[in-house]
């Protein structure tokens, strides 16, 4: 020990090399192998999970597809100022001609019609009706193009049409996050959309304080359990655990279609109600496809992530702690309060994180019982994902419900501190 | 807090019962009373049903059977936060989100104190255990031994006449333990506080205590002052669980003015003083010797004595004492201690000695 401390600079190996470059050496096998281990699971996210959300963030802004097939239309349009309220000149015309020959050639001009359809509605007719037309323009002797294709389309003559065009020609673009929250790109630059247009925002809302009622109601329900789960004697405890578990076991489909029996206006719970002569036969209540029948279904299908996390905490908070407080001279409650509580904080915070975010992006039990008023911002996604086809707008609503997400993490660690999340 | 009262019983089990599954009694029939000021300890193997007496003074378990008093009142029905007993539990229980002061200040404000009483004695109780400088740190940032003056102080914070201890120096090492063993007996007699000391290990009951009720079986076994349990134990478990105690079985032959006549097992003939009630003639016993009441240097076996053949087995130096395994009436693991002095012969094992020790030290107790 002794003669190491006495060498200057960095201290040696035995046999002279520095001691932290042979300790890298040593560990590096270590490493390696660590690695080794670990790489078809992160092969396996960096494909299936951080590529496909850095493909849907991208996509939420990339705009390539009208530079593309227009790529003269798009140069030429660069110089007109479409605050003149003007038509575009002939040279923009001709350049138009010669870009919607070749693409209705390639047969894409359909695409960019749908794509700028989602701006301003009507561009995709305009460029459907023209492109059937300009396979056969002839490029040399036809023209001028300004008449032509007014001709063909009156929608070439308006003004506002070629604002969209223009607005929308560079690669990337804010229209799908403007249209996300219910914006657009106005003359004067982005505005609200028409109030009864509004759609998005109201429904990221209606998402949160539906996803918040949720997690609450699974802290109330959950705790009594995961208090008794910890407390019970073990046997007891195992059937009440199975009892927590079981609905794992079963279908999410079978246990949502098990709410519609239930909940439904001739539904197990409302014929009871009209049994019993608390409900009168022809003012049954209307308790699904609505919010209520959300919030209802959801935490029954996400009260075990609230449990087990709760539970877990639980178990190990010693028993004595109890005691101890009222050996001092606190009563039951005050007991609980300020010594049990305060300890099973990180149990609740863990849960709440992992309900809330679960709920955030649910679509198949607000589609199936959420009726036209409970359902979430996630069913707008997936409509756009797979019926109207509009990835852009799809791939902008997943990333503000990534980003809210990301803030309200971001503040439980401010308010709660991430380190007192506890899974056990 | 001497008082004229305190010759009476200001902690009384009369006739006190326990049983968890209603088919078998963990405590069977209990009653001890103890006056104000004692430092009593309750010492048995686990299971002998000590803690559980101690949770029943404490109020976390009922009586099934039986009253419990305290300062002459029952406080069977009393709820635990209501009787004022303060407790240190066996991992210190102190709550681990509170610092220090705000443990201490805990019971304090639950009796509604105001502020600046309650910083008062806050500061002295950690003072009383040295622990001033640490109100703000939190539990975990302490070592075990500071734990365990923390939860000390917080259960003498609220002045509680009556202190209870379950095994609260069982997580220490060896030499923390002797130094708190003896603070803690300090800070009781002291403050003049009844204690009930829950304990398995028979050191720390003997060197603390004013009396120790030894345990086993649900029953106290014996009740008495540390110095009278070791030297004159009352039965056999006893005599087994206190200190080493070597035992030598036969019957008794006769009973001659309080002498008993033994014939050990392989024919020796032995005087004993009879103990146990069950020690009579043709009864089995078993006799009990304590090892540093055995002699064989021939000039220290005092006159009177009795003397066995015995062969040495083993031979342990220890440094202050010999250690020396006999074998003596078939009993091969009859243990000696001999103090290390100049003149004392160190033995070989296979070595043939003669043993001697004193009748009144050799006693006769139940089979």
């Amino acid at each position: 020990m002794s003669d190491m401390t006495e060498t200057a600079g960095p201290v040696l190996a035995a046999d002279g090399t520095p001691l932290k470059r042979s300790l890298a050496r040593a560990l590096r096998q270590q490493k390696l192998r660590a690695l080794f281990l670990i790489a078809p699971l992160l092969l396996f996210i960096l494909i299936s999970f951080i590529l496909p959300v850095v493909d849907m963030l991208y996509r939420s802004v990339q705009n390539g597809i009208v530079s593309k097939t227009l790529p003269n239309t798009v140069v030429a349009l660069a110089d007109w100022d479409a605050t003149t309220g003007e038509l575009p000149e002939e040279a923009v015309y001709a350049a138009l001609a010669v870009d919607l020959k070749a693409a209705a050639e390639q047969k894409i001009h359909t695409k960019v019609g749908t794509r700028l359809n989602y701006e301003n509605p009507g561009m995709s007719s305009l460029f459907r009706k023209t492109g059937r037309k300009a396979k056969k323009f002839d490029l040399e002797t036809g023209g001028p193009w300004k008449e032509t294709l007014i001709d063909i389309n009156k929608g070439w003559g308006e003004h506002d049409n070629w604002r969209t065009l223009q607005t929308y020609s560079p690669p990337i673009t804010s229209g799908y996050f403007l249209n996300a929250v219910d914006m657009r790109v106005g003359t004067d630059g982005p505005e609200m959309r028409p109030e009864d247009e509004q759609i998005y925002m109201k429904l990221l809302g209606r998402t949160l304080w539906m996803s918040m009622a949720i997690t609450s109601c699974c802290i109330l329900l959950a705790y009594p359990v995961a208090w008794l789960l910890a407390n019970l004697p073990a046997r007891k405890a195992n059937l009440l655990m199975i009892l927590v578990l079981l609905p794992f076991w079963t279908s999410l489909l079978v246990r949502t279609s098990a709410w519609k029996i239930l909940l439904q206006q001739q539904g197990v719970i409302n014929d009871i109600l009209v049994y019993i002569g608390l409900v009168a036969d022809d003012s049954r209540l209307v308790i699904i496809n609505n919010q209520f029948g959300t919030i209802t279904a959801m935490t029954h299908i996400l009260l075990p992530f609230m449990i087990l996390p709760m539970y877990s905490v639980m178990q190990t908070i010693n028993p004595s702690y109890l005691r101890a407080a009222k050996s001092l001279g606190a009563t039951d409650w005050t007991a609980f309060w300020r010594v049990y509580f305060p300890q099973t904080v990180p149990g609740i915070g863990a849960g709440s994180i992992l309900v809330f975010i679960l709920a955030i992006g649910y679509y198949i039990t607000p589609a199936l019982v959420g009726g036209t008023k409970g359902t979430f911002i996630s069913n707008q996604i997936a409509f756009h994902i797979s019926t109207s086809l509009n990835w852009g707008l799809a791939s902008a609503l997943g990333a503000i419900l990534l980003a809210v997400v990301l803030v309200l993490y971001w503040a439980y660690d401010k308010i709660v501190g991430i380190d007192n999340v506890k899974l056990g | 807090m001497a008082d004229s009262a305190s010759n009476d019983a200001f902690v009384e089990f009369d006739r006190v019962q326990k049983s968890y599954d209603g088919e078998t009694l963990v405590v069977k029939d209990l009653n001890l009373s103890l006056p104000r000021g004692e430092f009593l300890t309750m010492l048995g193997p686990s299971g002998s049903g000590k803690t559980t007496c101690l949770m029943m003074l404490a109020g976390f378990e009922t009586a099934t059977h039986g009253d419990i008093r305290l300062g002459g009142t029952s406080i069977n029905n009393i709820p635990p936060h209501k009787r004022g007993i303060g407790m240190v539990f066996q991992n210190y229980a102190l709550f681990p989100h509170m610092t220090i002061a705000e443990n201490l200040s805990f019971p304090l404000e639950v009796r509604k104190m105001g502020k600046s009483e309650r910083e008062e004695k806050i500061k002295r109780a950690l003072d009383m255990v040295e622990m001033g400088a640490f109100g703000g740190r939190r539990p975990a940032q302490l070592s075990g031994g500071q734990q365990q003056r923390v939860a000390l102080a917080r259960a003498l914070v609220f002045e509680p006449e009556l202190v209870l201890m379950d095994e609260p120096l069982g997580a220490l090492d060896k030499q923390l333990r002797e130094k708190m063993q003896f603070e803690i007996t300090n800070l009781a007699h002291n403050l003049g506080i009844t204690t009930v000391y829950v304990t398995h290990d028979q050191t720390e009951a003997l060197t603390m205590s004013d009396r120790v009720a030894v345990f086993d079986d649900g029953r106290i076994q014996q009740l008495d002052p540390p110095d009278t349990l070791y030297e004159a134990p009352k039965n056999s478990f006893v005599a087994q669980f206190i200190g080493e105690n070597n035992t030598l079985e036969g019957i008794v032959k006769e009973i001659n003015n309080g002498v008993a006549l033994v014939q050990l097992d392989d024919g020796d003939i032995i005087d004993c003083m009879p103990v146990h009630e069950s020690v009579k003639p043709g009864a089995r016993t078993r006799v009990s010797i304590r090892p540093e009441r055995v002699e064989y240097n021939k000039d220290r076996i005092q006159e009177g004595a009795h003397t066995l053949k015995a062969e040495v087995k083993e031979f342990i130096y220890m440094g202050d004492i010999f250690r020396t395994r006999l074998s003596v009436a078939g009993n091969d693991e009859f243990i000696i201690k001999t103090r290390n002095a100049p003149d004392v012969d160190r033995l070989k094992p296979g070595q043939q000695i003669e043993i001697g020790w004193l009748p009144e030290d050799c006693r006769a107790l139940d089979a």
